[in-house]
């Protein structure tokens, strides 16, 4: 069953603390991967294929850097998952 | 009149490597001495890489003395004459000449002529590729020896200003002399290739486009990102199948010798891989930088010389880069 915005956050906000170690409640739709959480490309990359795992989704390289905010991420995987 | 049947060469049931050698670029680069062109800094080179400083040779220095540096060092610490290595095999991208192949001078160069000799093009999986045909050139009894080489003189082909993969990029030459062993040296070799990503890594322009005045200089250039995923999720599906092929598990390493490409794929496909504390995982980049086919040799050279892994341990290596191109084997340590 697809999951709801707010559990792709959640478990985004894991994933994103396993990688760089920022808490889970600073990872916020309106957060910046790269301006406010300071998350390098190769660490997003990283996110990217943890989050691919974790959701069942695809995430096409090109498309990573579309995803600007964490909520455009969560959008994403949201509609990924049909 | 009755045909004669034909003779075909006697196989040895093993081969390993018998020693290494290694040159590396006369000039050791930091990066603040490359930060300008790249707008960036040592600080962000670092995070980004791991790299403090990386080695490249001179104009004084060309790829052939690197590689006669090293071969002449392998060959020496193997107890060989020169006049004993059936084949030269010389891993490289970065020689000059599209004909005649780099091998061939080479191995007129450290006295094994005539020696069959060739050049193999599988970029950062080369000197991984080499190993696994000199393996198959031992066992068949086709030569007695082999030598390896895997050597880059990259700084010919970058572009100062490029963020993609210049900065990152060293001058150096591994060799390696494969022989006939009584036990198992080397494993069955993982390799492949995945050509759908051929543009993913590789040249700004071909030679065509060169000399018809569409473009400049050709210069290495690489879609990071792209190569990230595939090194560390991909290659650590292969580096898994090598250890299987091996017979093997992680830890029963002493270490694992990745191509050099930059620290983040390392630590990441180590950490992927779940690789045991006590296993000794290869960062030589930190001070060489990535030099493509030299830098498994390079990296194993240096573990061995400092004396971070025995002689008679297990090593996993792999390479990986342009092609896409990749080959693993399990190799005792000479």
């Amino acid at each position: 069953m697809a999951l709801s915005q707010s559990e792709v956050l959640a478990g985004l906000a894991e994933i994103v603390n396993e990688e760089t170690g920022i808490a889970t409640e600073a990872v916020q739709l309106d957060k910046s991967f790269t301006d406010d959480l300071d998350i390098d490309s190769i660490s997003m990359m990283t996110i990217v294929v943890n989050a691919e795992d974790k959701f069942g989704v695809k995430i096409p390289d090109e498309e990573v850097k579309n995803l600007i905010t964490v909520g455009d991420a969560v959008n994403f995987i949201t509609a990924a998952q049909g | 009149m009755t045909q004669p049947v034909l003779k075909q060469y006697s196989p040895v049931k093993f081969s390993r490597i018998y020693a290494l050698g290694a040159a590396r670029g006369d000039l050791t680069v930091t990066n603040d001495d490359i930060a300008g062109p790249i707008d960036s800094s040592d600080e962000w080179i670092r995070q980004r890489t791991g790299i403090i400083t990386r080695r490249r040779a001179s104009a004084e220095r060309s790829l052939m003395d690197m590689a006669v540096e090293a071969s002449t060092e392998a060959i020496k610490a193997a107890g060989i004459d020169p006049s004993e290595i059936g084949a030269v095999l010389f891993s490289t991208i970065t020689h000059p000449h599209q004909t005649p192949s780099a091998a061939a001078l080479l191995a007129d160069k450290i006295g094994a002529n005539p020696a069959p000799a060739f050049d193999i093009s599988a970029a950062c999986a080369g000197y991984c590729y080499g190993i696994a045909q000199a393996d198959a050139l031992v066992r068949s009894g086709m030569a007695k020896y082999v030598l390896v080489v895997g050597g880059e003189k990259l700084s010919d082909f970058i572009d100062p200003t490029d963020r993609t993969i210049s900065f990152l990029l060293g001058d150096g030459a591994g060799a390696a002399i494969v022989g006939p062993s009584d036990t198992p040296g080397i494993s069955p070799t993982v390799w492949g290739s995945d050509g759908s990503h051929w543009d993913a890594v590789g040249m700004t322009a071909s030679l065509l486009e060169l000399r018809d005045g569409t473009s400049s200089w050709p210069t290495l250039r690489q879609e990071g990102l792209t190569v990230f995923k595939w090194a560390v999720w991909e290659m650590v599906k292969v580096a898994k199948q090598a250890l299987e092929a091996a017979g093997v598990t992680a830890d029963d390493l002493s270490a694992i010798v990745t191509h050099q490409a930059n620290i983040r794929i390392i630590d990441e496909l180590a950490k992927q891989l779940g690789v045991p504390e006590h296993v000794v995982v290869a960062r030589d980049i930190i001070v060489t930088g990535n030099t493509s086919a030299a830098s498994v040799p390079l990296a194993m050279h240096q573990l061995l010389k400092d004396g971070d892994v025995k002689s008679g341990g297990l090593a996993l290596q792999i390479g990986f880069g342009a092609g896409l191109a990749f080959g693993a084997q399990v190799v005792v340590l000479p």
